[in-house]
């Protein structure tokens, strides 16, 4: 299986797995805690044998990033985080407890692995959702909402949720996929093209 | 220079206090929420909120750079992992019914199949029996019947 992939170039194949050593490098060398040539080198080392005996498939392809919109994306992220840690401990601690909650499912415009990780990672850390399903063929995600009580609430939640996409497909998106966010939302499953390579 | 080590030390403690309160808040939600689904809300979000108040409070108290960067490496795994963990507990809690159905407004997700499991009203697994199955079976097709859904394949 290595040797298959190793065909089609090991330039191309470097230049996927570089995000993935360099992070691997960074964590061994924040391990140690001191900085020193010999813990750079035992980390490449290690970072090169960690991805040589355990191959992943590249993720990070075609992804890229925009400094100014990923800052307003950890803007809101680190808000969200904060607001949303304090609205649930205020809700477990005051004495009514918690309103009914809610299943939603919300159609997404992104069509990649990266970016859906990111996405959902961040929708568990703000407030009130928490994904419970990700249908990937069809780019719905379903999420788990804490504390609604009306449909309007509903609507807000997955109104939040589309802008959170958006933050983040700006953010680190290809130029395709940010102009898929400007196409219609509801043609997209049923359409023909954009196909997972 | 002693007023800067003072300053530093009253917003570490208060940071470790507030992490501290809201690791406790997490705890109390899982023991006040009444399912899964919802005590997975507050076993991510006040505790990794509260993990990263005491990462920030000890860094500011702990001098010395290497302990810093171990909290950094504390604080970014907690934030990847935590809403993994929480996703993969709360899909299979989802899938085995483990859901107080009272409790939700709306349920996107049930495609509603031909017959309702609303034999399973509590937070028990899909697998359970029925205290009386006879009796749970007629209820739920009278509930099916209510809501005009039909329990009959069309034949």
């Amino acid at each position: 299986m290595t040797g298959g992939a190793a065909t089609p170039g090991f330039g191309h194949q470097l230049r996927h797995q570089l995000p993935l050593l360099v992070w691997l490098v960074l964590v061994w060398n924040l391990l140690w805690g001191t900085w020193s040539w010999a813990n750079l080198l035992s980390g490449m080392l290690v970072a090169l044998a960690v991805t040589l005996l355990l191959p992943l498939p590249p993720v990070v392809g075609g992804a890229r990033v925009r400094p100014l919109p990923l800052l307003r994306f950890l803007g809101h992220f680190l808000v969200d985080l904060v607001s949303s840690g304090a609205l649930v401990a205020w809700q477990t601690v005051r004495p009514r407890g918690i309103d009914r909650s809610a299943i939603i499912t919300v159609q997404l415009r992104t069509d990649s692995d990266l970016l859906l990780t990111i996405l959902t990672e961040s929708l568990t850390l703000v407030p009130g959702s928490m994904v419970i399903e990700l249908d990937r063929e069809r780019q719905v995600i379903a999420l788990h909402v804490l504390h609604v009580q009306d449909e309007s609430d509903v609507e807000r939640q997955r109104a939040a949720v589309l802008a959170e996409e958006e933050r983040v497909v700006r953010a680190f998106g290809s130029p395709d996929e940010i102009a898929a966010l400007d196409a219609a939302p509801g043609e997209s499953p049923a359409g023909t093209g954009r196909r997972t390579p | 220079m002693s007023a800067v080590e003072g300053i530093g030390d009253v917003v570490a403690v208060v940071l470790l206090l507030l992490g501290a309160f809201l690791c406790l808040t997490a705890g109390l939600g899982l023991v006040r929420f009444p399912d899964v689904l919802t005590r997975m809300h507050a076993g991510t979000k006040p505790q990794v909120l509260g993990v990263l108040a005491i990462m920030v409070g000890a860094a500011i108290r702990l001098q010395g750079w290497s302990a810093t960067w171990m909290l950094l490496l504390v604080a970014a795994f907690q934030m990847l992992t935590a809403p993994v963990s929480a996703h993969m507990i709360s899909r299979v809690a989802y899938r085995r019914r483990h859901v107080r159905r009272d409790r939700l407004l709306v349920d996107e997700l049930h495609t509603g199949g031909e017959v309702r499991d609303s034999v399973y009203r509590g937070d028990e697994p899909a697998d359970a029996p029925p205290e009386q199955p006879a009796e749970a079976l007629l209820q739920s097709r009278r509930e099916d019947r209510a809501d005009g859904r039909t329990a009959q394949p069309p034949s």
